[in-house]
């Protein structure tokens, strides 16, 4: 509404000047006093630090309790186990438990920090490209809302369908997904993690992995100097409980006992399905749809992406090499090609914009002859894609929460804008809540039994975070 | 001398279309863009060049993911030092991107911009697409 008005406020300023000089309320718009870099412009619900440098969703989940207990247990550990085992073992106890330490933290923030393997959205003209090689087999009317749309591939002589992913305007490459917490693609999808506050994907997997393998260690080896450092003690006194009640150091030995109890188990477990997936090079999605272990009666699934040798898909899943951010962050937005990201254009209506790229001859042929024939048909869509870019607060947004239908049940935090474009294409809603809604309806596996029973906070099983 | 005016002259040139060269995942995830040479391009460019160029990328991109000893190393050394090494050192892959930049911009300059065209390097576009803008015809003269 208020956009309304401003154009026509505007409107009589610009018949009344003449070219030369443009209205004076879009210039400084058109151009910025600094180049905004890209992470300032992206589209997804992803937040940004160091300018650029670091990435995380948008809610941080459960991270600082992960961090917290970590740093808790870790430091109680040192404080009162250490030196006792220190003067009774050997000194090598918080040599080994430091390594540990420090391996677990640091892999802990690259999965939190890293680009898990983003798909940057489609420019305007891929999407009408797309749209183009769409519509023209089926020649659909544009009265009815389209199905949703699938290309079959043939990869290793298994046919692989293609979804095309409404939000992003591509059709999306084999193994991506599309995350509906941070919305955006992701390659290589595995699960969106609550407890490292980010998705693990193609990029940041084997940060994941060694995170977990490492925290399994570290727990276990703290669970053993506890029991260890109890055992001791119990021996000169009365036993066990004469040894608890005589040590100063009780509560913290309670607490790393029951910490460590729960959390070997749980990620042990998480520690040994993980392996399975990546001597199986599949992905936690795949495994919870069950795309390659024949559903259904097809007996001839199997994994196309599988090098049928585990120790091949080992290597290549943790020791391949480390593809690119494709974000690219910290570029700055080319301040000529303004069509993918310039959230300029989304402030003012589309035609108002042709008409200031009419009165700005100086901007370019190269701009004019790029929107005019190819933005008109991609301009409905370029908007509701564009408009999530911004990042200060536009009407079109503020309506989004009441458009916003509850679709994800199950205790995952609602999702504001990115439904805004949901609440038009169904079909794509629920395919994006459809990992989530699989997570949460999944039945548990066989070594992750006990660890699903557990309902306590120290279990740090991703997979079914989403039932609590 | 002529190529590199003829580069600086389609700045300003009319951008008469674009056309999108897709992925190919018939051999999977790997990085592999469709060699099938587009209409659109027919009365611009000769088929043979144009695939030349498709599968020279394609070949540079097989070299930055392949799986071999080299890439072991790399992925052993930065598991061993926590991948921190991710953070001083450049990759494999990021070396074979910018040797593509260079072959993309050499090209350019040599065989499309004096045909009208331009390539856009497909890591500018996530590596989904190969865009090959397509001016307007300035009169420019036939090879």
């Amino acid at each position: 509404m208020m956009k309304n008005r401003e154009y026509q406020q505007i409107d009589p300023q610009a018949l009344a000047t003449p070219t030369p000089t443009p209205p004076p309320r879009p210039l400084p718009d058109h151009k910025p006093k600094r180049a905004r870099r890209k992470w300032e412009v992206f589209p997804g619900k992803n937040r940004f630090y160091c300018d650029g440098r670091i990435i995380v969703a948008r809610q941080s989940g459960v991270l600082p309790l992960t961090l917290g207990l970590i740093l808790l247990t870790s430091g109680l550990f040192f404080v009162f186990d250490c030196p006792f085992l220190v003067r009774h073992l050997t000194s090598c106890i918080p040599a080994i438990g430091g390594v540990l330490f420090v391996f677990v933290i640091i892999s802990l923030f690259q999965t939190s920090f890293t680009d898990p393997g983003i798909l940057p959205r489609a420019t305007p003209e891929e999407a009408a490209d797309i749209e183009k090689q769409i519509d023209n087999p089926t020649g659909s009317s544009s009265s009815y809302r389209p199905p949703p749309r699938t290309k079959e591939v043939i990869i290793n002589q298994q046919v692989v369908k293609l979804k095309y992913c409404f939000t992003c305007k591509i059709f999306r490459p084999p193994r991506t997904s599309h995350c509906s917490l941070c919305d955006n693609c992701v390659e290589r999808f595995d699960h969106h993690c609550p407890w490292v506050g980010n998705c693990v994907g193609k990029r940041n997997y084997r940060f994941f992995y060694t995170f977990i393998v490492s925290l399994s260690f570290l727990t276990a080896f703290i669970f053993g100097c506890v029991t260890t450092h109890l055992a001791l003690r119990s021996q000169g006194g009365n036993g066990l409980v004469f040894a608890l009640q005589a040590s100063p150091a009780r509560y913290p030995f309670i607490f790393d006992l029951v910490v460590c109890f729960f959390s070997v188990w749980s990620i042990l477990g998480l520690s040994g399905f993980h392996t399975y997936l990546v001597a199986a090079n599949l992905t936690t999605n795949e495994d919870i749809k069950g795309s390659w272990s024949g559903k259904s009666g097809n007996e001839d699934v199997g994994n196309p992406y599988s090098y049928n040798s585990m120790i091949k898909n080992c290597c290549s899943v943790l020791c391949g090499p480390m593809p690119p951010s494709l974000i690219d962050r910290r570029g700055f937005v080319p301040s000529d090609d303004s069509v993918q990201t310039s959230p300029v254009e989304i402030e003012l209506p589309a035609a108002k914009n042709d008409i200031n790229m009419c009165t700005h001859g100086t901007k370019g042929l190269l701009e004019t002859a790029s929107r005019s024939p190819l933005l008109t048909s991609s301009c409905p869509q370029a908007k509701p894609q564009a408009a999530p870019a911004v990042l200060e607060p536009l009407p079109e947004i503020t309506p989004s929460p009441a458009l916003e239908p509850p679709k994800i049940a199950g205790g995952r935090q609602s999702t504001n804008t990115s439904h805004k474009h949901h609440s038009h294409h169904r079909s794509k809603g629920k395919q994006a809540s459809h990992h989530t809604h699989k997570t949460a309806n999944s039945s548990p596996r066989p070594h992750h039994s006990h660890s699903s029973r557990r309902k306590d906070s120290k279990n740090r099983d991703p997979k079914f975070s989403s039932l609590r | 001398m002529a190529e590199t005016h003829s580069l600086q002259d389609l700045r300003q040139a009319a951008v008469a279309s674009k056309v999108f060269v897709q992925r190919d995942y018939t051999s999977g995830t790997i990085c592999k863009f469709q060699t099938k040479f587009p209409a659109e391009l027919e009365s611009r460019i000769d088929k043979q060049q144009f695939e030349e160029t498709m599968q020279t990328l394609n070949n540079l991109y097989a070299e930055a993911e392949k799986l071999g000893g080299r890439s072991y190393l790399e992925g052993c050394l930065a598991c061993l030092t926590a991948y921190t090494i991710f953070l001083c050192m450049e990759t494999h892959y990021e070396k074979v991107l910018k040797k593509i930049a260079k072959y993309i911009q050499e090209q350019n300059e040599k065989i499309y911009a004096p045909l009208g065209l331009l390539l856009t390097d497909p890591i500018e576009r996530g590596l989904r697409v190969v865009e090959i803008t397509i001016f307007e015809d300035r009169s420019i003269g036939s090879r």
